[in-house]
Protein backbone atom coordinates (compact mmCIF):
# COMPACT_ATOMS: atom_id res chain seq x y z
CA UNK A 1 0.00 0.00 0.00
CA UNK A 2 2.79 2.41 0.86
CA UNK A 3 4.53 1.62 -1.98
CA UNK A 4 1.77 2.05 -4.65
CA UNK A 5 1.29 5.58 -2.64
CA UNK A 6 4.85 5.92 -2.86
CA UNK A 7 4.71 4.79 -6.87
CA UNK A 8 1.93 7.66 -7.37
CA UNK A 9 3.60 10.44 -6.31
CA UNK A 10 6.56 9.44 -7.95
CA UNK A 11 4.50 9.54 -10.61
CA UNK A 12 2.32 13.06 -9.98
CA UNK A 13 5.79 14.38 -8.65
CA UNK A 14 7.17 13.20 -12.30
CA UNK A 15 4.30 14.40 -14.02
CA UNK A 16 4.52 17.90 -12.80
CA UNK A 17 7.95 17.70 -13.60
CA UNK A 18 7.69 17.04 -16.94
CA UNK A 19 4.83 19.43 -17.40
CA UNK A 20 7.28 22.58 -15.51
CA UNK A 21 9.74 21.15 -18.30
CA UNK A 22 13.09 22.46 -17.14
CA UNK A 23 13.15 20.33 -13.79
CA UNK A 24 16.88 18.16 -14.16
CA UNK A 25 16.32 14.46 -14.13
CA UNK A 26 16.41 12.83 -10.62
CA UNK A 27 16.30 9.17 -9.89
CA UNK A 28 13.58 7.46 -8.12
CA UNK A 29 15.66 5.58 -5.70
CA UNK A 30 12.65 3.40 -4.07
CA UNK A 31 12.43 1.80 -7.46
CA UNK A 32 15.82 1.37 -9.15
CA UNK A 33 18.22 -1.46 -8.58
CA UNK A 34 21.95 -1.58 -8.74
CA UNK A 35 22.40 -5.29 -8.39
CA UNK A 36 25.67 -7.52 -8.69
CA UNK A 37 26.30 -11.69 -9.34
CA UNK A 38 29.44 -12.94 -8.44
CA UNK A 39 30.63 -16.88 -8.71
CA UNK A 40 32.15 -18.84 -5.11
CA UNK A 41 33.07 -22.18 -6.80
CA UNK A 42 30.26 -22.24 -9.58
CA UNK A 43 27.79 -20.61 -7.44
CA UNK A 44 25.91 -17.60 -8.49
CA UNK A 45 25.75 -15.45 -5.72
CA UNK A 46 23.74 -12.69 -5.97
CA UNK A 47 23.68 -9.17 -4.14
CA UNK A 48 22.66 -5.43 -4.39
CA UNK A 49 22.98 -2.44 -2.72
CA UNK A 50 20.18 -0.34 -0.88
CA UNK A 51 21.74 3.06 -1.48
CA UNK A 52 22.63 4.81 -3.81
CA UNK A 53 22.03 8.35 -6.14
CA UNK A 54 22.49 9.32 -9.40
CA UNK A 55 23.43 13.21 -11.35
CA UNK A 56 22.38 13.36 -14.10
CA UNK A 57 21.56 15.57 -17.01
CA UNK A 58 20.77 13.88 -20.17
CA UNK A 59 18.63 14.65 -23.56
CA UNK A 60 18.60 12.15 -25.42
CA UNK A 61 17.80 14.38 -28.83
CA UNK A 62 21.63 15.58 -27.55
CA UNK A 63 23.12 12.51 -25.97
CA UNK A 64 27.05 13.63 -26.34
CA UNK A 65 26.31 16.53 -24.33
CA UNK A 66 24.75 14.20 -21.32
CA UNK A 67 26.30 13.14 -17.90
CA UNK A 68 25.78 10.51 -15.35
CA UNK A 69 27.55 10.64 -11.85
CA UNK A 70 26.23 7.43 -9.95
CA UNK A 71 27.19 7.14 -6.26
CA UNK A 72 27.02 3.95 -4.48
CA UNK A 73 27.01 3.79 -0.28
CA UNK A 74 29.22 0.57 -0.66
CA UNK A 75 27.72 -0.01 3.56
CA UNK A 76 24.36 -0.75 1.85
CA UNK A 77 25.41 -4.40 0.37
CA UNK A 78 23.06 -6.98 0.55
CA UNK A 79 24.29 -10.78 0.31
CA UNK A 80 22.31 -13.64 1.24
CA UNK A 81 23.98 -14.26 4.70
CA UNK A 82 24.66 -12.04 7.63
CA UNK A 83 28.43 -13.41 7.65
CA UNK A 84 28.98 -12.59 4.01
CA UNK A 85 27.84 -9.15 4.70
CA UNK A 86 29.43 -8.20 7.54
CA UNK A 87 32.59 -9.49 5.96
CA UNK A 88 32.40 -7.77 2.35
CA UNK A 89 32.21 -4.21 4.06
CA UNK A 90 35.54 -4.75 6.36
CA UNK A 91 38.82 -4.11 4.98
CA UNK A 92 39.45 -7.42 2.85
CA UNK A 93 36.73 -6.40 0.37
CA UNK A 94 34.77 -3.00 0.31
CA UNK A 95 36.70 -1.61 3.23
CA UNK A 96 33.53 0.78 3.59
CA UNK A 97 35.31 2.26 6.73
CA UNK A 98 37.75 4.11 4.44
CA UNK A 99 35.84 3.87 0.84
CA UNK A 100 32.59 4.13 1.97
CA UNK A 101 31.49 5.79 -1.66
CA UNK A 102 31.79 4.07 -4.78
CA UNK A 103 31.42 5.79 -8.04
CA UNK A 104 30.87 5.95 -11.51
CA UNK A 105 31.41 9.21 -13.25
CA UNK A 106 30.46 9.22 -17.56
CA UNK A 107 33.12 11.11 -19.47
CA UNK A 108 31.29 10.15 -23.44
CA UNK A 109 28.02 8.99 -24.55
CA UNK A 110 27.79 7.67 -27.95
CA UNK A 111 24.22 6.62 -29.29
CA UNK A 112 24.00 3.89 -30.60
CA UNK A 113 21.07 2.30 -32.32
CA UNK A 114 17.59 3.92 -30.98
CA UNK A 115 17.12 3.65 -27.41
CA UNK A 116 20.69 1.96 -26.88
CA UNK A 117 23.71 4.29 -25.92
CA UNK A 118 27.18 3.56 -25.19
CA UNK A 119 28.83 5.40 -21.84
CA UNK A 120 32.05 5.53 -21.50
CA UNK A 121 33.21 6.40 -17.83
CA UNK A 122 35.58 5.94 -15.02
CA UNK A 123 34.25 3.74 -12.03
CA UNK A 124 35.88 4.06 -8.94
CA UNK A 125 35.75 1.12 -6.22
CA UNK A 126 37.84 1.52 -2.59
CA UNK A 127 40.10 4.04 -4.21
CA UNK A 128 40.87 2.03 -7.33
CA UNK A 129 39.68 3.59 -10.83
CA UNK A 130 39.30 2.09 -14.17
CA UNK A 131 38.05 3.51 -17.27
CA UNK A 132 34.59 1.37 -18.76
CA UNK A 133 32.24 0.89 -21.37
CA UNK A 134 28.68 0.83 -20.09
CA UNK A 135 25.90 -0.20 -22.50
CA UNK A 136 22.52 1.48 -21.15
CA UNK A 137 19.23 0.58 -22.75
CA UNK A 138 16.77 3.54 -22.69
CA UNK A 139 13.04 2.89 -21.97
CA UNK A 140 10.16 5.36 -21.55
CA UNK A 141 7.03 4.53 -19.32
CA UNK A 142 4.50 7.15 -18.85
CA UNK A 143 6.88 10.14 -17.50
CA UNK A 144 9.35 7.72 -15.94
CA UNK A 145 12.87 6.75 -17.84
CA UNK A 146 14.10 3.55 -17.12
CA UNK A 147 18.03 3.43 -17.80
CA UNK A 148 19.25 -0.80 -17.49
CA UNK A 149 22.26 -2.67 -18.79
CA UNK A 150 24.70 -4.29 -17.10
CA UNK A 151 28.86 -4.74 -17.62
CA UNK A 152 31.35 -7.58 -15.97
CA UNK A 153 34.11 -5.70 -13.94
CA UNK A 154 36.81 -7.29 -12.04
CA UNK A 155 36.89 -7.44 -8.97
CA UNK A 156 40.68 -7.48 -7.92
CA UNK A 157 41.52 -4.49 -10.36
CA UNK A 158 39.74 -2.61 -7.43
CA UNK A 159 41.42 -5.06 -4.56
CA UNK A 160 38.07 -6.20 -3.70
CA UNK A 161 38.47 -9.78 -1.84
CA UNK A 162 42.58 -9.94 -0.66
CA UNK A 163 45.08 -11.97 1.06
CA UNK A 164 42.74 -15.86 1.12
CA UNK A 165 40.61 -14.49 -1.37
CA UNK A 166 42.55 -13.39 -4.08
CA UNK A 167 42.49 -17.18 -5.49
CA UNK A 168 40.19 -16.88 -8.40
CA UNK A 169 38.98 -20.59 -8.11
CA UNK A 170 37.12 -19.87 -4.91
CA UNK A 171 35.91 -16.72 -5.52
CA UNK A 172 35.84 -15.77 -9.89
CA UNK A 173 37.41 -12.33 -10.83
CA UNK A 174 34.64 -11.11 -13.19
CA UNK A 175 31.62 -10.10 -11.36
CA UNK A 176 28.58 -8.60 -13.40
CA UNK A 177 26.92 -5.74 -12.02
CA UNK A 178 23.51 -4.96 -13.23
CA UNK A 179 21.32 -1.79 -13.07
CA UNK A 180 17.82 -0.39 -13.79
CA UNK A 181 17.73 3.62 -12.63
CA UNK A 182 14.28 4.85 -12.54
CA UNK A 183 14.37 8.52 -13.53
CA UNK A 184 11.89 11.15 -14.60
CA UNK A 185 12.48 14.77 -16.04
CA UNK A 186 13.71 12.92 -18.98
CA UNK A 187 12.40 13.81 -22.64
CA UNK A 188 11.14 10.93 -24.28
CA UNK A 189 13.42 9.18 -26.58
CA UNK B 1 28.98 -64.56 -8.26
CA UNK B 2 25.02 -65.25 -9.49
CA UNK B 3 23.01 -62.42 -8.42
CA UNK B 4 20.58 -65.16 -7.59
CA UNK B 5 17.94 -65.31 -5.00
CA UNK B 6 20.08 -68.66 -3.77
CA UNK B 7 23.43 -67.05 -3.26
CA UNK B 8 24.22 -66.03 -0.09
CA UNK B 9 26.07 -62.79 -1.38
CA UNK B 10 24.94 -59.69 -2.14
CA UNK B 11 26.02 -58.72 -6.05
CA UNK B 12 29.31 -57.01 -6.66
CA UNK B 13 27.57 -53.79 -7.67
CA UNK B 14 25.32 -53.76 -4.10
CA UNK B 15 29.04 -54.66 -1.93
CA UNK B 16 30.34 -51.83 -3.78
CA UNK B 17 27.56 -49.44 -3.51
CA UNK B 18 27.08 -50.17 0.39
CA UNK B 19 30.74 -49.05 1.22
CA UNK B 20 31.15 -46.53 -1.16
CA UNK B 21 28.05 -44.88 0.17
CA UNK B 22 29.00 -46.05 4.00
CA UNK B 23 32.45 -43.90 3.60
CA UNK B 24 30.63 -41.38 1.87
CA UNK B 25 27.91 -40.69 4.61
CA UNK B 26 30.48 -40.93 7.29
CA UNK B 27 32.99 -38.88 5.95
CA UNK B 28 30.02 -36.35 5.04
CA UNK B 29 28.25 -36.32 7.92
CA UNK B 30 31.61 -35.29 9.80
CA UNK B 31 32.57 -32.54 7.62
CA UNK B 32 28.56 -31.37 8.14
CA UNK B 33 29.43 -31.25 11.86
CA UNK B 34 32.53 -29.66 11.55
CA UNK B 35 32.04 -27.04 8.86
CA UNK B 36 28.59 -25.71 10.69
CA UNK B 37 30.56 -23.48 12.68
CA UNK B 38 33.40 -21.74 11.44
CA UNK B 39 33.88 -18.98 10.89
CA UNK B 40 33.77 -17.15 6.98
CA UNK B 41 36.74 -18.27 5.37
CA UNK B 42 38.30 -19.93 1.93
CA UNK B 43 37.85 -22.86 4.06
CA UNK B 44 34.34 -22.72 4.99
CA UNK B 45 33.07 -22.20 1.50
CA UNK B 46 35.42 -25.01 0.25
CA UNK B 47 33.52 -27.66 2.70
CA UNK B 48 30.46 -26.53 2.56
CA UNK B 49 30.43 -26.93 -1.25
CA UNK B 50 32.02 -30.27 -1.15
CA UNK B 51 29.69 -31.45 1.44
CA UNK B 52 26.71 -30.60 -0.99
CA UNK B 53 28.62 -32.39 -3.77
CA UNK B 54 28.92 -35.47 -1.61
CA UNK B 55 25.08 -34.93 -0.72
CA UNK B 56 24.00 -34.84 -3.82
CA UNK B 57 26.42 -37.90 -5.31
CA UNK B 58 24.80 -39.68 -1.96
CA UNK B 59 20.86 -39.17 -3.36
CA UNK B 60 21.60 -40.20 -6.67
CA UNK B 61 24.29 -43.06 -5.70
CA UNK B 62 21.28 -44.03 -3.43
CA UNK B 63 18.43 -43.82 -6.14
CA UNK B 64 20.53 -46.09 -8.26
CA UNK B 65 21.01 -48.22 -5.33
CA UNK B 66 17.46 -48.68 -4.90
CA UNK B 67 16.80 -49.09 -8.23
CA UNK B 68 19.46 -51.99 -8.14
CA UNK B 69 18.33 -53.64 -4.80
CA UNK B 70 14.57 -53.78 -6.68
CA UNK B 71 16.58 -55.67 -9.74
CA UNK B 72 18.48 -57.87 -7.67
CA UNK B 73 16.65 -58.76 -4.15
CA UNK B 74 18.95 -58.81 -1.20
CA UNK B 75 19.63 -62.39 -0.10
CA UNK B 76 17.24 -64.01 2.04
CA UNK B 77 18.05 -63.84 5.73
CA UNK B 78 19.54 -66.66 7.73
CA UNK B 79 16.87 -69.28 8.97
CA UNK B 80 18.28 -68.69 12.35
CA UNK B 81 17.03 -65.14 12.65
CA UNK B 82 13.84 -64.66 14.45
CA UNK B 83 10.47 -63.32 12.81
CA UNK B 84 10.63 -59.74 15.12
CA UNK B 85 14.41 -59.88 14.26
CA UNK B 86 13.87 -59.83 10.62
CA UNK B 87 11.14 -57.44 10.91
CA UNK B 88 13.49 -55.48 12.90
CA UNK B 89 16.19 -55.36 10.09
CA UNK B 90 13.51 -54.86 7.65
CA UNK B 91 12.47 -51.59 9.10
CA UNK B 92 15.42 -50.62 10.18
CA UNK B 93 16.83 -50.99 6.34
CA UNK B 94 13.97 -48.82 5.45
CA UNK B 95 14.23 -45.96 7.61
CA UNK B 96 18.48 -45.51 6.56
CA UNK B 97 16.79 -45.59 2.68
CA UNK B 98 14.51 -42.70 3.19
CA UNK B 99 17.14 -40.86 5.65
CA UNK B 100 19.58 -41.73 2.59
CA UNK B 101 16.90 -39.49 0.28
CA UNK B 102 15.25 -37.24 2.75
CA UNK B 103 18.75 -35.62 4.29
CA UNK B 104 20.55 -34.69 1.15
CA UNK B 105 16.76 -33.37 -0.10
CA UNK B 106 16.44 -30.93 2.75
CA UNK B 107 19.95 -29.98 2.60
CA UNK B 108 19.89 -29.36 -0.73
CA UNK B 109 16.76 -27.33 0.18
CA UNK B 110 18.36 -25.50 2.64
CA UNK B 111 20.93 -24.18 0.32
CA UNK B 112 18.58 -22.46 -1.53
CA UNK B 113 16.74 -20.84 0.61
CA UNK B 114 19.60 -19.68 2.25
CA UNK B 115 20.39 -17.97 -1.56
CA UNK B 116 22.99 -20.43 -2.46
CA UNK B 117 22.01 -22.72 -5.59
CA UNK B 118 23.72 -26.00 -5.49
CA UNK B 119 26.22 -26.57 -8.48
CA UNK B 120 27.01 -30.22 -8.91
CA UNK B 121 31.05 -30.17 -8.79
CA UNK B 122 30.72 -26.49 -9.74
CA UNK B 123 29.33 -27.34 -13.14
CA UNK B 124 25.94 -28.90 -13.02
CA UNK B 125 23.33 -26.66 -11.78
CA UNK B 126 20.74 -27.89 -10.10
CA UNK B 127 17.13 -26.55 -9.88
CA UNK B 128 16.52 -24.35 -6.57
CA UNK B 129 12.96 -26.30 -6.08
CA UNK B 130 12.46 -23.47 -3.25
CA UNK B 131 12.57 -19.75 -3.09
CA UNK B 132 14.97 -17.79 -1.43
CA UNK B 133 13.80 -17.27 2.37
CA UNK B 134 15.49 -16.71 5.13
CA UNK B 135 13.17 -18.10 7.97
CA UNK B 136 12.49 -21.17 5.82
CA UNK B 137 16.46 -21.31 5.60
CA UNK B 138 16.33 -21.42 9.70
CA UNK B 139 14.15 -24.03 9.61
CA UNK B 140 15.07 -25.85 6.92
CA UNK B 141 18.87 -26.26 8.48
CA UNK B 142 17.21 -27.44 11.68
CA UNK B 143 15.59 -30.25 9.84
CA UNK B 144 18.55 -31.41 8.16
CA UNK B 145 20.32 -31.78 11.00
CA UNK B 146 17.78 -33.08 12.83
CA UNK B 147 17.98 -35.81 9.96
CA UNK B 148 21.18 -36.23 9.44
CA UNK B 149 21.45 -37.15 13.99
CA UNK B 150 19.01 -39.93 12.80
CA UNK B 151 20.51 -41.07 10.11
CA UNK B 152 23.87 -41.31 12.05
CA UNK B 153 21.58 -43.15 14.94
CA UNK B 154 20.39 -45.85 12.86
CA UNK B 155 23.67 -45.96 11.31
CA UNK B 156 25.18 -46.91 14.56
CA UNK B 157 22.33 -49.21 15.02
CA UNK B 158 23.02 -51.30 11.49
CA UNK B 159 26.77 -51.11 13.13
CA UNK B 160 25.56 -53.05 16.32
CA UNK B 161 23.46 -55.09 14.71
CA UNK B 162 25.80 -56.36 12.05
CA UNK B 163 28.54 -57.04 14.85
CA UNK B 164 26.14 -58.60 17.08
CA UNK B 165 25.18 -61.26 14.35
CA UNK B 166 29.23 -61.75 13.93
CA UNK B 167 30.71 -62.20 17.30
CA UNK B 168 27.40 -62.90 19.37
CA UNK B 169 25.19 -64.78 16.91
CA UNK B 170 28.46 -66.16 14.91
CA UNK B 171 26.08 -66.46 12.36
CA UNK B 172 28.38 -65.44 9.06
CA UNK B 173 26.28 -62.56 8.11
CA UNK B 174 28.71 -59.79 7.95
CA UNK B 175 29.80 -61.94 4.98
CA UNK B 176 27.16 -61.80 2.50
CA UNK B 177 28.33 -57.78 2.46
CA UNK B 178 32.17 -58.21 2.32
CA UNK B 179 34.26 -57.21 -0.13
CA UNK B 180 36.64 -59.70 0.57
CA UNK B 181 35.68 -63.24 -0.70
CA UNK B 182 38.32 -64.98 1.06
CA UNK B 183 34.98 -66.66 3.44
CA UNK B 184 33.33 -68.17 0.05
CA UNK B 185 36.52 -70.01 -1.09
CA UNK B 186 37.02 -71.28 2.05
CA UNK B 187 33.62 -71.88 2.82
CA UNK B 188 33.76 -73.65 -1.05
CA UNK B 189 37.24 -75.69 -0.32
CA UNK B 190 35.63 -77.19 3.52
CA UNK B 191 32.54 -78.77 1.31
Amino acid sequence: MARTLGAGLALLLALGQAQAGSEAPALVAGQSEISFVSRQMGVPVAGNFRSFDAQVSFDPANPQKGHFLIGVDVASVQLPTDDAMKEVVGPGWFDAAHFARATFQSSAIRALERGRFEVAGRLSIKGRAQDVLVPVFLEQTGALTVASGSLVVRRLAFSIGEGEWTDTSMVADEVQIRFRLVLTGIAPI
Amino acid sequence: MTPSEQSNRYTDVAIALHWLLALALVASFCVGLYMADLKLSPTRVRLFNWHKWAGISILVLSVFRLGWRWAHRPPKAPASMSAVQTRFAHWTHGLLYVLFFLVPIVGWAYSSASGFQVVWFGLIPLPDFVPVDKPLARVLVQVHAALAYTLAAAVALHVAAALKHHFVERDSLLWRMSPLRLHDSMQQKGQ
